[in-house]
């Protein structure tokens, strides 16, 4: 039974050759950081957990009482062999315990010298993409674990395929259990061919491959001198140094207003999430869908007023002039608007046990605004195995099986009750996602990913508003007031009505 | 020439807490913010102060008093609420207590589900509250990793972990029927370092009992308890001792051990943290009563 040395964990301040840095100095540090979200996929026996496992124990993040445990239950239950296994540190429920299999997403964090890490950790079996879809949708890196003996399958491709659809930015294909394969560079490379051959139409900016022992520790945190031929980094370094700071949109200003704040009569701050660009003050800005145009009066936070704001910042700004606006509408700058209409096509990815309803309208929330919306059309679903489109025109989809179910992927056409603000995903992650509630259940059934706007004379069938006409209907002009009232109300709740006075 | 606009972790935390804690406010009809007073909460009490500044926090603030609390949490919490100007309630099982329940008598975990988890339900009930905000962090314990961030709960404030609903980007879905409710942690993704930290750079107060001071202790069954009032078991009368000692997690004071200690400022416990051996919930009698204990007590209502 191998044992932990317990002197080796548990200190993070020893990597910095403790007795030189002051507990002041390493505060100072510490505060400096920033944070790296990464993402784990796998299938159910590459190690991911074990690789997690590795990377928690030796950053020296875990106590030891926790180690205490884990000795004990490696005994007892651990899937391990003569190693300690790592997976029972990381296995929370009691339930995938007993069954020895994660079974949703579930959140570790760890720090190095350089920086905070959030692990979502995400199961790989079939059944369950729709937690890889939530672990990874505020991911800014995923690791995707292939085993050595097995090389690409799949899998493999599948998490690669939902990696991309996330729009996430950074990959390490992690070609693990090189110690079974004996360091060998061949089974390597080849693994690496294999994979950079499938990914290359996914357009993922930057893929890394390392080999590497999660078991043994190679590569994961030290380079490995049993692969004297590989020339890049080990895991743990790679994640502290890649550079995400170029990945938040620093160049379209969106501001969708969350909360309007109203203290006293002098004070009408509009607070928000700055979700990209930047704002300063002074700014003109225009309110959508009013279109009404304004300057930036102050950008207001508990500590005072500051100059300017950038992503993923929480502020209040206040305007020069009284212009009206509520929450679900978006400030911008006049010369840079994004896309304002009520159809879209997008990627959608179904989430609900219970499959789609083609004659349901759906919640749907888009950054802080929310409507009711109907799915027109779904144009084609991803055969996320191969990637194909199956569609009934191409004869791979019948009629019958077009609605959506769990964890398909289709590409869609949606219509909204109401003017949405958004931006195309690829460009915008902020304005190009939204998730669909079931009216019903009130479940997310479903998320999705804009692609672009579609105008309303391309709509197979445009939604036309359901229209009273109090002339038509014989209402008396003594309710006009009540009836406006009524509608008013309805537009809050996201059903628009027209009304012919 | 991107780097000014990078955030630290502290400040990409904090933003993203200030959204969930606002999303709330705007979303819901009847929001509340638990408060157990501790470090934890301190924090997401000063998030809710900031999210709203220059204004008033649009939701009021609940203790559930288990009526075994430190007297140092009671006199902070009413001086703290007092001078930020927090619409504070005080919540007890009076039923139970009246019928004289208690941890020494009843033992950790009867007096936890009757003072704590049912004195929340009903009180929840009560207001009709129809969200509540906790200052659970996912680093705390491995059931928390997994929980969402926008929690569901049924009308009977059960969580079932296999039936979560997805939650993805900044995204929350809001929506519950009458008597359903959402348990909202903004504080999901802090680790109890950033806390410590947060406390530091912020300087939040915190209740005098996280610092170290010559305190009185007993040992009990290996944990050392400070008694704070006169139920302390006379068997126990002659045992007390004075040391060192101060508090990791705050809690009822027959519930929680102290640690020997010399941390007497953050930058101390802050050291003293990094190069522990034990994590924060050790000293927290109630999570051995039985395997897996977290995750039941949630599955229950509890947090």
């Amino acid at each position: 039974m191998e044992t932990i040395d317990k002197n080796k964990s548990g200190n993070p301040m020893e990597g910095e050759a403790r007795g030189t840095i002051s507990i002041e100095e390493f505060l100072k540090k510490d505060e400096q950081k920033d944070l790296l979200r990464f993402l784990t996929a796998g299938s159910v026996d590459d190690g991911k957990s074990t690789l997690i496992g590795r990377l928690l124990f030796d950053s020296k993040k875990l106590y030891e009482d926790q180690l205490d445990a884990l000795e004990r239950d490696s005994k007892r239950v651990g899937n391990a062999g003569e190693h300690i296994d790592y997976a029972l540190l990381l296995d929370g429920l009691k339930a995938e315990r007993e069954q020895g299999i994660t079974i949703d997403v579930a959140y570790r964090y760890f720090s190095t010298n350089n920086r905070k890490f959030i692990i979502a950790d995400t199961p790989g079996h079939e059944q369950y993409t729709r937690n890889m879809i939530t672990g990874g949708s505020t991911a800014n890196l995923a690791i995707i674990l292939v085993d050595a003996r097995t090389g690409v399958i799949t899998q493999t491709k599948r998490h690669s395929y939902l990696v991309s659809l996330l729009g996430i930015k950074h990959v390490v294909l992690a070609v693990n259990k090189m110690d079974l394969v004996d360091f060998s560079k061949d089974v390597f490379d080849k693994i690496v061919s294999d994979y950079k051959e499938f990914v290359a139409p996914l357009n993922i900016p930057d893929v890394r491959c390392i080999p590497l022992s999660a078991l043994e520790g190679d590569n994961v945190v030290d380079k490995s001198s049993r692969t004297p031929w590989y020339e890049g980094t080990s895991l743990l370094e790679y994640l502290e140094t890649v550079h995400i700071g170029n990945d938040n949109n620093l160049k379209d200003f969106r501001y969708p207003v969350q909360y309007v704040l109203r203290p006293n009569l002098d004070f009408r701050g509009f607070c928000g999430k700055v979700s990209s660009g930047i704002i300063r003050k002074g700014d003109e800005v225009m309110a959508l869908p009013s279109g009404k145009k304004s300057h930036i009066k102050s950008i207001v936070t508990y500590e005072g007023e500051i100059d300017y704001a950038y992503p993923p910042m929480s502020v209040t700004l206040t305007l020069e002039d009284e212009i009206d606006v509520s929450r679900g509408e978006m400030l911008v700058h006049p010369d840079n608007v994004p896309m304002i209409g009520r159809n879209f096509e997008a990627m959608l990815v179904w989430m609900d046990e219970e499959k789609m309803d083609l004659e349901k309208s759906f919640f749907l929330k888009q950054t802080t605004n929310t409507s009711r919306t109907r799915i027109d059309n779904i144009e084609y679903k991803v055969d996320i195995n191969t990637m194909e489109q199956l569609s009934v025109e191409n004869g791979r989809l019948k009629k019958e099986d077009v609605p959506m179910q769990l964890n398909q992927i289709a590409k869609v056409v949606m219509t909204s009750s109401k003017e949405l603000f958004f931006d195309s995903y690829a460009e915008n992650k902020a304005t190009g996602a939204f998730i669909l509630i079931d009216p019903i259940t009130n479940n997310t059934c479903a998320v999705g990913m804009i692609i672009n706007k579609v105008e309303d004379n391309k709509m197979h069938n445009a939604m036309s508003l359901p229209v009273l006409d109090m002339k038509k209907l014989g209402i008396e002009p003594e309710h006009y007031t009540a009836i406006e009232k009524a509608v008013k109300e309805l537009s809050r709740q996201g059903i628009e009505v027209k009304v012919i006075f | 020439m991107n780097e000014e606009y990078n955030l630290s972790h502290l400040k990409e935390l904090e933003a993203e807490s200030i959204h969930i804690i606002r999303e709330v406010a705007a979303e819901f009809e009847n929001p509340v913010m638990l408060y157990s007073i501790g470090k934890d909460s301190s924090v997401m009490v000063r998030l809710a102060e900031k999210a709203f500044a220059p204004g008033k926090v649009p939701f009021p603030l609940m203790h559930i008093d288990s009526k075994w609390k430190f007297k140092e949490m009671i006199q902070f919490r009413d001086e703290y609420a007092k001078k930020y100007g927090w619409n504070l309630i005080v919540e007890s099982n009076m039923e139970a207590f009246n019928a004289g329940v208690g941890p020494f008598t009843h033992g950790s975990k009867v007096h936890t589900d009757l003072m704590k988890t049912q004195a929340l339900l009903s009180s929840l009930d009560k207001y009709k509250f129809d969200a509540a905000f906790g200052g659970a962090r996912r680093d705390e314990e491995k059931s928390r990793a997994k929980e969402r961030i926008f929690s569901f709960r049924n009308e009977f404030h059960q969580w079932d972990p296999k039936n979560q609903r997805p939650e993805l980007w900044d995204i929350y879905n809001a929506r519950v029927r009458k008597g359903e409710s959402i348990r909202v942690f903004p504080l999901s993704n802090w680790t109890e370092l950033d806390i410590w930290q947060y406390i530091r750079l912020e300087n939040i107060p915190i209740v005098p009992l996280y610092f170290a001071k010559e305190r009185p202790v007993v040992n009990i069954d290996g944990q050392l308890i400070m008694p704070d009032d006169d139920r302390l078991p006379e068997k126990y009368k002659d045992k007390i001792e004075m040391r060192k000692i101060r508090f990791r997690t705050l809690g009822c004071w027959p519930l929680t051990g102290a640690i020997e200690s010399e941390a007497d400022t953050i930058e101390k416990i802050v050291e003293e943290m990094m190069t522990t051996t034990k994590s924060e919930r050790t000293t927290r009698v109630i999570d051995f009563d039985q395997e897996a204990s977290m995750e039941q007590k949630k599955r229950e209502g509890y947090f």
